[in-house]
């Protein structure tokens, strides 16, 4: 019995009528794409994508040059020179940061001592020229003034976790 | 007449479905092949090298892209091999946290295999479901870690960070109503448990439809049955291990044989095969998900009952707390220590093995007592599978190799390291 059974499954193409009817519910089912650029997928606060150097309140820098991310970075990608500023603080001269080279560990922002350097959640940026790959400290104050108050409620979520 | 001679041919290294960049020569009898020949190492990065470069803690990341599809797995190993040598134990609550996120990547891995390994052989639905279920993975992965692929997060001695209290919710747009947004957030309204709970809730009912499309379809077996069939004996021989192993009926699974972290403690089955081939070990890695779903389920229980630390609490291997960094000097000290010259861990060798989703994954470290490995040597599963690739397409046809391809569940960032 079972083999004629088995012989009329075969013969009906039931396993393939099964598998359609599988694929047709699911014709029917709500969307679970999105419509990109208009509509996104949730984020978290602790994404780890473009970096940003941060301040004080005040405006002051919050980066003293201690190095310490430079130090940790395992990819090399982060050059730091440092000065004396005119107001006699150990600052930064030269900050570069090379998205070519960086991996996106965030071991920079566990490291900065003064949660001056941090990941942020901004992960759709390009570059148009060669040399845009370099984010100078400029271009990283920027990012970090740009962004302050998304930047400072990320980091105030995330911080009982560390 | 002229003597007929085998024809040469050359698959990849820019095939779409070389899974990355295999370069196998065949040597092809009419469309049978008799020999195959993988090139391997296009994607050779010196991770080993790298890594005897730098402090420890610094490799971790560069673990991650190893295996790129089961991330946290391959940190897992490396982590496991430094605390061997340092002798340290990590708390219970990070011992889950890594045990759940391990199956989480086995998951993950598992279904961009079958996704893979279903559109290499005619199945294009499959790979349009399984990026449905993977992308709810990716968000725990997101929401724990920061990144939805190279994490990051396993560190020796715990993990980095304790599992987040909520979870992002989509946001609203002009494209969804309210009541869509709503819909689409109620999962997400908990915790970060609470999301993996929902989805392990619905997972089974997925790998049935998964199972439906393909299990009894005849196409699919058409492709696999008695496909690239390796027996027991052969398969130790050729140093298998994982699906591949099981799927020739050997019960050998590291999670049950040599229990790490927390294994001991879960209650799993390790499926095995009966023939070996294809299509044996397609149902060994579907029904791996199951089992992986059940273990999820019970570090999930577990892990909502018991809170405490995720690091261990000495500051010569761990940096201490941003709270106690600030407010202390010794503290500050050993942070500035730590992420500098990382820590120096006493001379020795030590050898971490975990169960990978595809295999033994093992790390080998010597240490000559520096803040550096002197040596790290990776042994991946899919090196030694690839290794066999020559005896499994054997005697088969062209298009079978894809099949094979497929069911080695070859990713090369790790066989080329």
């Amino acid at each position: 019995m079972s083999k004629i059974k088995g012989y009329l499954k075969t013969f009906l193409l039931w396993e393939l009528w099964q598998g359609l009817s599988v694929t047709l519910r699911n014709f029917f089912r709500p969307n679970v794409t999105v419509q990109y650029p208009e509509e996104k997928t949730p984020q978290s606060y602790r994404f780890r994508g473009l970096h940003a150097l941060r301040r004080y309140p005040n405006g002051e820098e919050r980066c003293i040059a201690c190095k310490l991310c430079e130090a940790v970075c395992p990819a090399l990608a982060i050059t730091i020179e440092s000065d004396v500023s005119d107001d006699g603080t150990r600052r930064t001269s030269r900050y570069d940061i090379d998205l070519f080279k960086c991996i996106y560990c965030g071991f920079c922002e566990e490291a900065c001592p003064v949660d001056a350097i941090v990941e942020t959640r901004i992960h759709e940026y390009h570059m148009e020229a060669p040399g845009e790959n370099i984010m100078t400290k400029d271009k990283l104050l920027a990012v970090g003034d740009k962004f302050d108050a998304m930047i400072s409620a990320d980091k105030a979520a995330d911080a009982k976790y560390r | 007449m002229a003597e007929i001679q085998n024809f040469t041919m050359n698959f990849g290294p820019q095939h779409p479905a070389a899974h990355g960049v295999l370069r196998l020569v065949l040597e092809m009898d009419g469309e049978v092949i008799q020999k195959a020949d993988p090139h391997v190492g296009l994607l050779h990065r010196a991770t080993e090298k790298l890594a005897e470069t730098k402090p420890y803690n610094q490799s971790v990341g560069y673990m991650d892209r190893l295996d790129y599809v089961s991330m946290m797995c391959n940190e897992h190993g490396y982590v496991l091999a430094i605390e061997k040598l340092l002798g340290v134990s990590v708390p219970l609550r990070a011992q889950y946290i890594r045990v759940m996120f391990d199956e989480i990547t086995r998951v993950l891995n598992h279904l961009m295999w079958l996704g893979a390994h279903g559109l290499d052989i005619g199945a294009m639905t499959m790979f349009l479901y399984c990026f449905r279920e993977r992308e709810d993975l990716m968000d725990c992965y997101e929401a724990v870690s920061g990144t939805r692929m190279h994490a990051t997060y396993y560190r020796p001695g715990g993990v980095y960070r304790d599992l987040p209290d909520s979870m992002p919710k989509y946001q609203t747009s002009k494209w969804r109503s309210e009541k869509e947004i709503s819909k689409l957030n109620r999962i997400r309204e908990g915790s970060l448990l609470d999301f993996i709970e929902a989805f392990t809730d619905k997972f089974p009912g997925c790998v049935d439809q998964y199972e439906t499309l393909l299990t009894d379809n005849r196409i699919w077996k058409q492709r696999t049955v008695n496909i690239a069939v390796v027996s027991p004996e052969r398969a130790m021989q050729l140093g298998f291990t994982g699906p591949m192993l099981r799927g020739s009926g050997i019960e050998w699974d590291l999670r049950k044989k040599q229990p790490y972290e927390v294994y001991s403690q879960m209650d799993f089955d390790i499926p095995v095969g009966v023939n070996g081939d294809c299509y044996d070990r397609y149902l060994v890695r579907v029904e791996e998900m199951r089992q992986s779903n059940r273990i999820i389920q019970q570090c999930v229980a577990w892990l909502r009952e018991n809170a405490g630390p995720v690091m261990v609490d000495d500051h010569k291997v761990v940096a201490p707390t941003r709270l106690e960094m600030k407010d202390d000097m010794e503290s500050l000290i050993h942070h500035f220590k730590l992420f500098t010259e990382g820590y120096c861990v006493p001379e020795g060798e030590a050898y971490a093995a975990i169960e990978h989703p595809k295999g033994e994954f093992g790390v080998y470290l010597i240490s000559d007592g520096a803040n550096k490995p002197y040596r790290v040597k990776i042994r991946a599963p899919g090196f030694a599978h690839l290794s066999a690739m020559s005896e499994m397409v054997e005697g088969h046809m062209l298009s079978d190799v894809v099949a094979v391809i497929g069911t080695q569940d070859i990713v090369f960032g790790e066989v080329d390291r």
